[in-house]
């Protein structure tokens, strides 16, 4: 069985973002990267599953700049087998990240792919369920347990209401939640032998995937900050000034 | 225009969020029609044809739409869009689920968690943990888009609109639904709660969120909320984490007990009209969204706030 994961860099979830000033964007020069969390879960996940042995490989895929190597190469030193770097400098939205991650599907035909369920920049939460419906899959999202069993897979979610549980047939597209596994960190011998893996490289071009944006950045703004407030010395003036001073209870 | 809205429901009731959608709805300014798709869901298909503004309500209803997984609701919704030019979901784990693979289908992209529609064609909508606002304007001929609930007041009712059976899809073989874990509670729903009480790591176990937190909560019909630090340890189940992965809330008001104030949480309450922090580190950065901090030890302060909130005839 083989298994698929995409994954994307993204700013550092422990870096404060800035917007700049002219209000084009936010400021990511000099800003350090990482890979996105939810994707690190993904890789994890795979990892666990091929050494369980029921999984014989595992492929790490990128879309982004050539930058996106570095990313790739953290995923191999976690324990993919090898890598795929689909090379752009566009922005490339969630529909163009499903429509090339089908073509790559495509060619791969791997059993599942397993994706994060949000990059920690866009936060859009959408490029699994995508891609899912592109290929006609069905897809298991926001995943808290992962169970495989012959040609179906059981995944646990984490749902508004508490957990669900749903049975896919394989091939199948899952999407990571916070609590399904915690990612190893990668040990320096691994790391050193993560240089010799092989990263294929294609583009979006080469796949024959348009993947022209249908959105346009008006503009992008911070939003409104709030001020700090006082403090209060104890319960008796907190419950004042709830009552009192702002009206809530 | 044309807008579909895909109606939050447990197929007996319809969900708050519902109501919130439909605002955003509104204002695209065109017919907006309400889609419950479930099963045995004619209860709330009634709740949404009394809401404000609703054209008609479409009402599909067959067993494989029960729990409205993605494979079957979508293929019930895609037919439907041939009559639509907007569809929106509330951006609820329901909504995240379905949407983006109905979106895909159409090949059109799809603008998640929505602030506020500017015009039938740009929002406004959070980035980066809500560091940013982003407006953006599409090109897409059809729209898709998830609405961030908190941002919009409910509609509310005075309507009478007509229910119509739509034909649901056919069962897709490829998913099915195996069970489901709900987290019951006689508390308000988180994310529609007037009051939240959020405990972070410092509560340091599940028992002291039902020994410290639960009986304030029962006072103040209060929802209760965790931190990832708190769901994570097993404090608390998946459903209480509020932040950018979590739930998003803005209750009147947020109380924040043993919770640092990390950008991640932050980015799920900062919009609560008044917050409160009770944390024994004076310089947490929580302190710095608070409207009111009291610098405690939790384990005194909540026992006392407790009393207090007796002794003013809270709850009693
Ligand atoms: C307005 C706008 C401006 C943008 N500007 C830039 C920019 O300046 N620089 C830039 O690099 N990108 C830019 N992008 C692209 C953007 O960062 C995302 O790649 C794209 O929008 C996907 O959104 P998301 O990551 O939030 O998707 P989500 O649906 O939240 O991502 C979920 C999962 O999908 C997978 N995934 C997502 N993207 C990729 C990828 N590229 N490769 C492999 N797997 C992936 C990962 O597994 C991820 O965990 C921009 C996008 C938009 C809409
Ligand atoms: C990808 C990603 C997604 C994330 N998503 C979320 C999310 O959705 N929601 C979320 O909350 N976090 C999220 N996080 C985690 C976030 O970064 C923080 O780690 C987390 O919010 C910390 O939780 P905490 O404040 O409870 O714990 P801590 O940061 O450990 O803070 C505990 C606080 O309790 C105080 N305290 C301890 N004991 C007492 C006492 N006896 N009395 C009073 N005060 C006391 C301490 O002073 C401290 O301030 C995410 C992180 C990542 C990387």
């Amino acid at each position: 069985m083989k298994i698929l994961v995409p994954i994307k860099r993204v700013i550092d979830s422990n870096v404060k973002v800035r917007v700049k000033s002219d209000g084009s964007g936010v400021d990511l020069a000099n800003v350090k990267m990482s890979m996105n969390p939810f994707c690190e879960i993904a890789v994890e996940e795979a990892v666990r599953i091929k050494e369980r042995g029921e999984a014989s490989e595992v492929v790490a895929v990128s879309i982004g700049s050539a930058k996106a190597q570095d990313t790739l190469r953290t995923a191999l030193a976690m324990g993919a087998d090898r890598a795929i770097l689909v090379k752009t400098d566009d922005t490339v939205e969630p529909l163009g990240v499903a429509k090339v991650l089908k073509a790559v599907v495509e060619n791969e035909k791997p059993d599942l792919v397993i994706l994060g369920k949000q990059a920690i920049d866009d936060d859009c939460n959408q490029t699994g369920q995508m891609l899912a419906g592109l290929l006609g899959v069905p897809q298991g999202t926001f995943a808290s347990k992962v169970e495989l069993d012959g040609d179906t897979v059981k995944v646990t979610r984490e749902v508004d209401g508490g957990l669900e549980t749903v049975a896919l047939t394989k091939p199948a597209v899952i999407t990571t939640d916070l609590r399904l596994n915690e990612p190893r960190y990668a040990s320096l011998p691994n790391i050193m032998k993560a240089k010799k893996k092989p990263v294929d490289e294609t583009t979006p071009g080469d796949l024959g995937v348009d993947i022209a944006p249908r959105l346009k950045v008006l503009a992008v703004a911070e939003p409104k900050a709030r001020e700090a407030g006082i403090k209060v010395d104890d319960v008796t003036a907190l419950v004042d000034k709830l009552k009192n001073e702002a009206g809530v209870l | 225009m044309a807008v579909l809205l895909l109606a939050e429901h447990d197929n007996k009731t319809l969900a708050p969020a519902t109501a919130k959608a439909l605002t955003a709805a509104r204002a695209f300014g065109g017919n907006v029609d309400i889609l419950v798709a479930g099963e045995g869901c004619r209860a709330a298909a009634d709740e949404a044809a009394k809401l404000e503004g609703v054209g008609k309500v479409l009402l599909a209803d067959a067993p494989q739409l029960a729990h409205r997984l993605a494979e079957d609701t979508t293929a019930t919704i895609l037919p439907l869009m041939a009559n639509y030019t907007v569809l929106l979901a509330p951006a609820t784990t329901m909504g995240k689920n379905v949407l983006p693979r109905v979106a895909a289908l159409l090949d059109v992209g799809q603008i998640s968690d929505v602030v506020e529609v500017k015009s039938p064609d740009t929002f406004v909508r959070p980035i980066y943990a809500g560091n940013a606002l982003e407006t953006v304007q599409t090109s897409d001929k059809i729209v898709v888009a998830t609405v961030r609930t908190t941002a919009f007041a409910a509609t509310g009712e005075g309507g009478s609109a007509a229910i119509e059976s739509v034909t649901p899809a056919d069962e897709v073989a490829s998913s099915s639904f195996v069970g489901a874990d709900i987290t019951e509670s006689e508390r308000p729903e988180l994310t529609a709660a007037r009051v939240v009480i959020s405990g972070g790591r410092g509560m340091a176990s599940g028992e002291n969120f039902e020994k410290l937190i639960a009986p304030i909560a029962d006072r103040l019909g209060a929802a209760i909320g965790a931190s990832r630090a708190a769901v994570d340890s097993g404090y608390m189940p998946n459903d209480y984490q509020v932040g950018q992965t979590g739930k998003v809330v803005a209750p009147e008001l947020y109380v924040a007990v043993g919770i640092s104030g990390a950008i991640q949480h932050l980015a799920g309450m900062k919009d609560s009209k008044v917050i409160v922090a009770i944390n024994k580190d004076a310089e947490a950065p929580i302190f710095q969204v608070a409207d009111y901090g009291l610098v405690g030890d939790l384990f005194e302060v909540l026992p006392e706030l407790n009393e207090e909130l007796k002794k003013a005839g809270y709850g009693d």
